[in-house]
């Protein structure tokens, strides 16, 4: 997260422009490294499965050998996405932004939203990003042409000034999430099944191997907002809370054995990172809700004066 | 196994394709998708001519972004594409012969593709400026106004895709 201590609305404005950029053409180090070591299993399974029986594996060498490719293409179009300064990918997606503010800031709500938008409508001309907003979800459907409306979620901070985290948020993914309202008993088992099952509907659909971003608790939206909140911890940073942390890797291992794979071809590399966020809950109901991101997760974290968490 | 091969196919090409088959594809494909195929279809089903042929043509489901100065187009990965399993049955009977996507299809799909001798191909999720490197050229052939979701004609050389379905019923998400 880069920190700016004075800003004006223009700097907000330039630095929402300049993340979002970044963001269509660059994931982070650490998912980069996550495709890496995805890759180095998926070769390592293959290479097993030749020694092993001595003879061709038959299907299952296939998954494994088609995963391969397809993490090797990712791995390919982000160099070239780099190099070029093409979109990773074509779905430049719906803007999704966390903006969280603190006392220090002396900005209004209103001139935030006019600076991020702003930034936001220069980032999608000059990146050559996609038109992919519609006016109305269902009558007509007219593009908006400017990637606006973002989707812009406010919260407070005891601390600090301005928090802007935003996410390029791609549809291929965002049509695979889903919400359980488990019983409050369901427990652990209960939850690591209820996202396994939602993950398994998402099959290939998303852009495999996947990030999850995990809302318990709170009510319906509330988990919702939180699943997606999941999303912009770093790849692979666990919760600071250990069972929570566990939770993760739980849930995590459990999305593996779907054998989704990259590409949706079979492999044994489902799901990159899981992040789980929680909230207090009513005593009647436990609600799960997972984001998925494909593995382009694009995102910027712009911080505005004093640290202030989303 | 693996082959390159050029574009428009014929049937007895798509007839022999086999899940994991890796291709190359080189030559004209159709881009559309969800709108352009409600379109088309709403077309057909009125008994209208359609803007295009699609009798051995493969369809490619695809947006792409906006193309910048100096190239032929910007990113242009594949969608998703179950959106368009309404649609392709009807489509395959009118000739097309293959589609290009990510991600399962339905068993309607399934069906049309073992009638038809078709094909399903699918290309790499998300690796939408990989493909921008293997476009040569493109041009809009219908409903302009749809912007990203334009009909058009692609010309495309070395585009890697893995066969996803073949006509014998295999599929590589069963």
């Amino acid at each position: 997260m880069s920190s700016d201590m004075t800003y004006s609305l223009d700097t907000i404005r330039q630095r929402v422009r300049d993340g979002l950029l970044e963001a269509a053409t660059h994931v982070e180090d650490a998912l980069v490294d996550t495709l890496e070591r995805a890759l180095a299993t998926e070769r390592h399974e293959s290479l097993a499965l030749s020694s092993a029986s001595g003879i061709p594996g038959g299907q299952e060498r296939d998954r494994l050998d088609a995963s391969i490719q397809a993490l090797e293409m990712i791995l390919e179009n982000i160099k070239i996405s780099h190099a070029t300064r093409l979109p990773l990918c074509q779905d430049t997606g719906m803007v999704v932004g966390w903006i969280a503010v603190g006392p220090e800031c002396q900005l209004s709500m209103h001139a935030i939203e006019n600076a991020v938008n702003a930034g936001i409508s220069e980032a999608v001309l000059l990146g050559y990003f996609r038109n992919s907003i519609v006016d109305d979800p269902l009558f007509n459907r007219i593009n908006t042409n400017t990637n606006l409306p973002a989707v812009l979620h406010w919260t407070t901070s005891p601390t600090g000034g301005l928090s802007i985290a935003l996410m390029l948020k791609g549809f291929g993914s965002e049509n695979c999430g889903g919400v359980a309202m488990l019983s409050p008993t369901a427990g652990e088992d209960g939850v690591v099944g209820a996202i396994a099952s939602i993950v398994r509907k998402a099959g290939g659909k998303p852009c495999p191997p996947i990030i999850l971003g995990i809302g318990l608790g709170g009510t319906m939206e509330q988990a919702a907002w939180l699943s997606k909140k999941a999303l912009y911890r770093p790849v692979g940073q666990p919760h600071p809370q250990a069972p929570y942390a566990q939770l993760e890797r739980k849930i995590l291992s459990r999305v593996q054995e779907e054998r989704i794979g990259a590409g949706g071809f079979g492999g044994t590399v489902t799901a990159l990172a899981v992040a789980v966020e929680h909230f207090p809950t009513h005593i009647a109901g436990l609600p799960v809700a997972v984001s998925i991101s494909c593995w382009a997760d694009r995102k910027a974290l712009l911080q505005f004066g004093g640290a202030c968490a989303i | 196994m693996q082959y390159k091969l050029e574009l428009p196919f014929k049937r007895e090409t798509t007839a022999g394709l086999r899940v994991y088959d890796r291709l190359e594809l080189s030559g004209p494909v159709l881009v559309a998708r969800d709108q352009a195929h409600q379109r088309l279809s709403a077309l057909l089903s009125a008994g209208k001519e359609l803007p295009v042929a699609l009798a051995g043509q493969t369809i490619y489901y695809m947006g792409p972004s906006a193309t910048p100065p100096g190239r032929a187009i910007g990113a242009c990965g594949p969608t998703t594409s179950a959106r368009m399993d309404d649609f392709t049955p009807a489509f395959m009977d009118c000739g097309l012969l293959a589609t290009i996507g990510k991600g399962p299809r339905s068993k309607e799909v399934a069906q049309a593709i073992i009638k038809n001798q078709c094909v399903y191909l699918v290309a790499f999720g998300g690796c939408g400026a990989l493909y921008a490197t293997r476009v040569v050229s493109q041009k809009i052939v219908a409903f302009p106004e749809l912007g990203p979701e334009a009909v058009l004609w692609l010309m495309v050389k070395d585009f890697p895709v893995i066969v996803g379905m073949d006509c014998l019923g295999g599929s590589i998400f069963a």
